[in-house]
């Protein structure tokens, strides 16, 4: 295992996107950096602009609007960087399965290294997705 | 020979980095105790700066130059202002003539290579962020200079961080007059200010600008930015320590002072939520200029 993948996986930075979820996700995911669970002493971090992201969360079922500008956001991403799929609607579509408006699901749209499931999933859950993902990359990705 | 050991080892790139991240450390972990929290390892802020360096780096489509060259301007010279300071306090005679001025410079290149980095990134929220630091630096700059001239007119008019020091061995440390404790509290503030924390992170807020000047760049040279910071909370209490601590600095005592210092700095980050650009200038001409001018006239007069 290379020092690379070591420091990248002991330092996850994570940039979190809404594509139009009901706000349950993102609520749970911000609950994983409060005192109670505090992924913080892991090394991650939530931090504020794309350009600095290892990790992409991403929540909430993916409407004609969003996927052009999901797209871009993971363009401007720096590689390497992993795409995080949290919440059945990021997974799965849900309930908007049959919408007129959401055509496609999140992992035809970008490569998705990891699923969370759950509605919303609990953070013990987000937690243990985190591990199985720096499993993954230690494992050479 | 000894002029490189000097700037790339001992007091100078490799200890003021070493130093500054684990203070770094030091913050997100008291940060962290402070909320209750468990905090990361000691050795987060290093692996944060191994990784930025494995990362790929993005250069958006603009005055490509001065976006790459600007944190290394940064940099170099933050790196030269810690040199310059350890160098001092090591052995106060071999200090030159005017080097408190020199130094004065010197930190204040960090700034402008954030302003130069993030206005030539043609990024919004940069430009938002440039202006912002832009006006910080004018705040910071009058009560920080004033409280420097209030320490310069103290040790008889030596503009020499040696003799400062000197001046302080024989007669005492600086902060335990009334200008000199006046002119601290001046200069605290204008640290903080200069170390881009909270109430003053105002350039760089999270919430409001993502990540202001920084938003555009991302690994290497995020990397020497995070490690101008790590610097910058390596030489700014040291010169305060110098400037005002001066009269004992043995190493347990210097270790000691520098502790004491970052912790005042990470209560005052904890317990004061961030300040709008206008409160911040209004803070900074008004209360904290007023304080500096004061301990100058109390300097001048002899207190
Ligand atoms: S998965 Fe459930 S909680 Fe999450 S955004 Fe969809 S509906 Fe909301």
């Amino acid at each position: 295992m290379s020092i690379k993948t070591k420091a990248l996986t002991k330092s996850i930075w994570v940039f979190h996107v809404s594509c139009g979820s009901c706000n349950n996700c993102d609520i749970e995911i911000l609950d994983c950096f409060t005192p109670r669970h505090d992924i913080e002493r892991f090394g991650v971090q939530l931090i504020g602009s794309v350009r600095h992201a290892d990790a992409i969360l991403i929540t909430g079922a993916m409407n004609r609007k969003s996927v052009p500008r999901m797209k871009k956001i993971y363009e401007q991403a720096p590689k390497p960087c992993v795409v995080v799929a949290v919440g059945q609607c990021a997974l799965s579509r849900h309930m908007f399965r049959y919408s007129y408006n959401v055509r496609e699901p999140l992992d035809e749209i970008l490569p998705v290294d990891l699923y969370i499931p759950g509605c919303p999933p609990k953070p013990e859950a987000i937690i243990s997705g985190i591990v199985k993902l720096v499993e993954k990359l230690n494992k050479g990705k | 020979m000894k002029i490189i050991f000097n700037y790339l080892i001992f007091p100078g790139l490799f200890t003021a980095v070493c130093v500054g991240l684990l203070a770094g450390w030091f913050d997100r972990k008291i940060s962290a105790r402070l909320q209750w929290r468990v905090g990361p390892p000691w050795y987060q802020n290093f692996i944060d700066i191994v990784k930025l360096f494995g990362k790929e780096t993005i250069i958006p489509r603009s005055s490509r130059w001065t976006f790459i060259l600007a944190p290394y301007l940064g940099f170099l010279s933050i790196v030269l202002a810690a040199v310059i300071l350890g160098k001092a306090m090591l052995s106060p005679l071999e200090s030159f003539y005017g080097d408190i001025i020199v130094i004065l410079y010197l930190l204040t290149m960090p700034a402008i290579s954030m302003i130069i980095g993030a206005s030539s990134s043609r990024n919004p929220l940069a430009s938002v962020g440039a202006s912002r630091e832009m006006k910080l630096v004018l705040g910071y700059e009058l009560p920080f200079v004033l409280s420097l001239i209030a320490v310069i007119i103290k040790c008889q008019g030596s503009i020499q961080l040696g003799s400062i020091i000197n001046y302080q061995i024989s007669f005492g440390s600086n902060i335990f007059s009334f200008s000199g404790i006046l002119a601290f509290i001046a200069a605290f503030f204008a640290m903080q200010a200069k170390l881009g924390l909270a109430p003053f992170d105002i350039s760089e807020a999270e919430q409001e600008i993502m990540a202001g000047t920084l938003i555009e760049y991302s690994g290497l040279l995020l990397a020497v930015y995070k490690l101008i910071k790590a610097v910058m909370l390596y030489a700014m209490p040291l010169l305060l320590i110098c400037l005002f601590m001066g009269k004992d600095l043995g190493w347990v005592l210097l270790i000691l002072k520098y502790i004491g210092i970052v912790l005042l700095i990470v209560l005052v980050k904890n317990t004061n939520p961030r300040m709008r650009i206008d409160q911040a200038l209004r803070f900074f001409w008004g209360p904290v200029t007023i304080v500096a001018a004061l301990s100058v006239i109390l300097a001048a007069v002899g207190l």
